[in-house]
């Protein structure tokens, strides 16, 4: 049995049963409670875990605009044996909180030799979604994925959305949970099963291919699968890898098709220069340097901060034509 | 020192401006050909009217995303601003900034903001440049009661009373940070009082008057000058829409909490002041503000490859 439905349903869903399951489980951000949340993820999550009238409810707390200090209280409580999940407005606004979030949920373990965990979910909307300019359309992915002790989530499709946002809440680590605002809208399905988990740090194939990889992950999953359909029609045999997971890495279903293929093109949204697709491919590269018949692409966001005119803003996003020409150059 | 203060006839005339103005972005907003997130100041218009007012040419201003109106108010073009928020080639910015994103060098507009608190800083920092480089020049600083949360203030406050520094921090208390009200994301609720805990000097302020803010901010930008420091003004006031396009500024707040603060409006109000005039006022800047929207369409967007350039200066 499966249930279909939009990739932020399932989001909602997902935390409200381990919510439901786990009274440690608890959610905290702006404007989530009575408002249900800029982009709605916690519609109608007040009325279940708390009251409407209530000024504040512990359980769906709504914060002040105060990013670094409601992240740090999260942490605290994190540290203390519970298991928050922060929400940020947008993963740019995460920026006011790098400091507790790099400096302190990323190293406590390490630095109390594992004494002190820190089991907390940072979630929000990454990467430009309509002309929000320079600001607010950070991607934050590899800015995250360069941090040793957090793990960072990048779920392309709505059964991921479900099951990895279970496996993200059940994780003893700081989880970053990155969510494309364009990906809110994709429909899919579900298992009808409260206890389904995608397991952190396994990358899947959404679509097998003999002649080239496309790696990618979150929304540039989807933009491949539409790159994939374009080429084949050129005859073109695209394997569509869906990385999910950035840290940890699963670089062994990436080498296998890398291996298949012998040729690939990685994908991301994030600023081109020093993104996390960069190093994708050098580690691409570096170990599967005999397998490749040519050498592997990068398709990234232009490497400026985002402008606001909507011709210019659809230059810094890559399409699935600047996809396709990636493609034809190797191939 | 300071300005004459503007007459009603010129008050109304800055704020009928902003509010065809606001009312030409919105209808763009909802037929589409404007994206992206649009906050409005409406029913707040004699905050930056009376504000602005008080400040010379030179003074230095910076503000939130809802802050197009101290922009215009200071006395940056209206073309201008019109083409960078439809994102024209010929707009302030050459339409890379954006609606959030407002400068003028030349009236001191360091920058409306996309960034809950950040102009607060920025603000600060001009306040010191022109304190080292003996300019005189005021720093004025707009934000919201929501921002009063956020450390950034708080870090700059200090030392803003420590260092002097000729800046005026002009809180819009209109009560709510998005859908939140002050009661539920403030532990004391009463601004002045938290700011005066840092010993910044503080003034409270009718914000639907733009008599009173026009006077506050001028006695509060002598006092900077003559280097008394930096002083909290909180005005009082309300957005009678909502908090950006996408919110119908109903599900939070009630109907007759809304229409009491529209009663109130500060344009309703010079209106009835002024009389027959006002039509006529009111008739020129709708066509005034028509013209600029007319002409920004009609201007090219941006050139492809300006999406590669100023990155660095
Ligand atoms: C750091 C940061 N967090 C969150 C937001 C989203 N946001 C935009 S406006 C706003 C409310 C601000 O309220 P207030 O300071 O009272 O100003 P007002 O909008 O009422 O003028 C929020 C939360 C943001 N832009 N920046
Ligand atoms: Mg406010």
């Amino acid at each position: 049995m499966s249930l279909e439905m939009t990739y932020r349903e399932a989001l909602a869903k997902s935390i409200e049963e381990e919510m439901q399951k786990n009274p440690e489980v608890f959610i905290m951000g702006e404007d989530i409670g009575r408002y249900q949340g800029t982009f709605k993820v916690t519609r109608g999550f007040v009325e279940k875990f708390g009251s409407r009238s209530a000024n504040y409810n512990y359980r769906i707390l709504d914060t002040p605009i105060t990013e670094c200090g409601f992240t740090g209280i999260g942490i605290g409580a994190a540290m203390a044996g519970l298991r928050p999940i922060v929400e940020f407005m947008t993963m740019s606004f995460s920026i006011l909180a790098l400091d507790q979030i790099i400096n302190h949920a990323a190293k406590v373990h390490y630095m109390t030799n594992g004494e002190v965990k820190c089991p907390i979910v940072f979630r929000g909307p990454g990467g430009a979604a309509k002309q929000l300019s320079a600001q607010h359309s950070h991607s934050m992915d590899g800015w995250y994925a360069h941090v040793p002790g957090l793990k960072v989530l990048c779920p392309a499709t709505v059964a991921d959305a479900y099951g990895m946002m279970k496996s993200a809440i059940a994780d003893d680590n700081p989880v970053i949970f990155y969510e494309n605002p364009g990906l809110y809208t994709v429909k899919g399905e579900i298992p009808d099963d409260i206890n389904y988990t995608v397991p952190i740090g396994k990358a899947q194939i959404l679509r097998e291919g003999k002649d080239i990889s496309l790696v990618g992950y979150s929304r540039m999953t989807q933009v491949h699968l539409a790159a994939a359909e374009l080429l084949a029609k050129d005859g073109i045999d695209c394997e569509v890898v869906d990385v999910r997971s950035l840290l940890p890495l699963d670089t062994e279903t990436i080498y296998n098709s890398v291996r298949k293929t012998h040729r690939a093109v990685v994908t991301y949204e994030d600023w081109r220069s020093g993104g996390f697709g960069a190093e994708i491919v050098s580690r691409i590269q570096e170990d599967c340097f005999d397998d490749l018949d040519a050498p592997v692409v990068r398709v990234g966001g232009l490497n400026v901060p985002m402008p606001y005119a909507r011709n210019l803003e659809l230059l810094c996003i890559p399409s699935e034509e600047d996809v396709v020409a990636a493609v034809h150059k190797i191939r | 020192m300071g300005h004459v203060r503007p007459t009603d006839e010129q008050f109304f005339r800055t704020m009928i401006r902003l509010r065809h103005v606001e009312k030409a972005l919105s209808d763009l907003s909802a037929s589409g050909q404007l994206r992206g997130s649009l906050h409005l100041c409406e029913g707040q218009e004699a905050c930056p009217a009376g504000a602005c007012a008080a400040l010379e040419k030179e003074d230095y201003l910076t503000a939130t995303y809802r802050g197009h109106g101290y922009v215009l108010a200071k006395g940056t073009s209206l073309d201008k601003l019109i083409a960078e928020v439809l994102g024209r080639s010929t707009g302030l910015c050459k339409g890379k900034g954006g609606k959030m994103h407002l400068f003028d060098q030349e009236f001191g507009v360091l920058g409306t903001n996309g960034i809950v608190g950040a102009g607060v800083g920025t603000a600060c920092g001009a306040a010191l440049a022109s304190k080292l480089d003996g300019t005189n020049r005021v720093a004025m600083t707009v934000f919201g009661d929501g921002a009063n949360n956020q450390g950034h203030l708080m870090e700059c406050w200090n030392m803003a009373v420590l260092y002097k520094l000729p800046v005026i921090f002009f809180c819009e208390n209109n009560l709510y940070s998005e859908m939140t009200p002050l009661s539920r994301s403030h532990g004391n609720i009463n601004l002045s009082e938290r700011a005066r805990g840092f010993g910044l000097h503080t003034e409270s302020v009718n914000g639907n008057d733009p008599h009173a803010v026009f006077e506050v901010v001028s006695k509060t930008a002598d006092r900077a000058r003559q280097g008394q420091g930096p002083t909290f003004i909180e005005a009082m006031t309300y957005r009678t829409t909502g908090h950006y396009q996408a919110d119908s500024g109903t599900a939070y707040r009630t109907k007759e909490e809304v229409e009491d603060w529209r009663s109130r409006s500060p344009i309703l109000l010079l209106k009835q002041r002024i009389g027959a005039i006002a039509e006529e006022i009111e008739a020129e800047e709708l066509a005034i503000v028509q013209a600029s929207v007319t002409k920004a369409l009609s201007e090219p967007t941006p050139n492809p490859n300006q999406a590669m350039t100023e990155v660095f200066a």
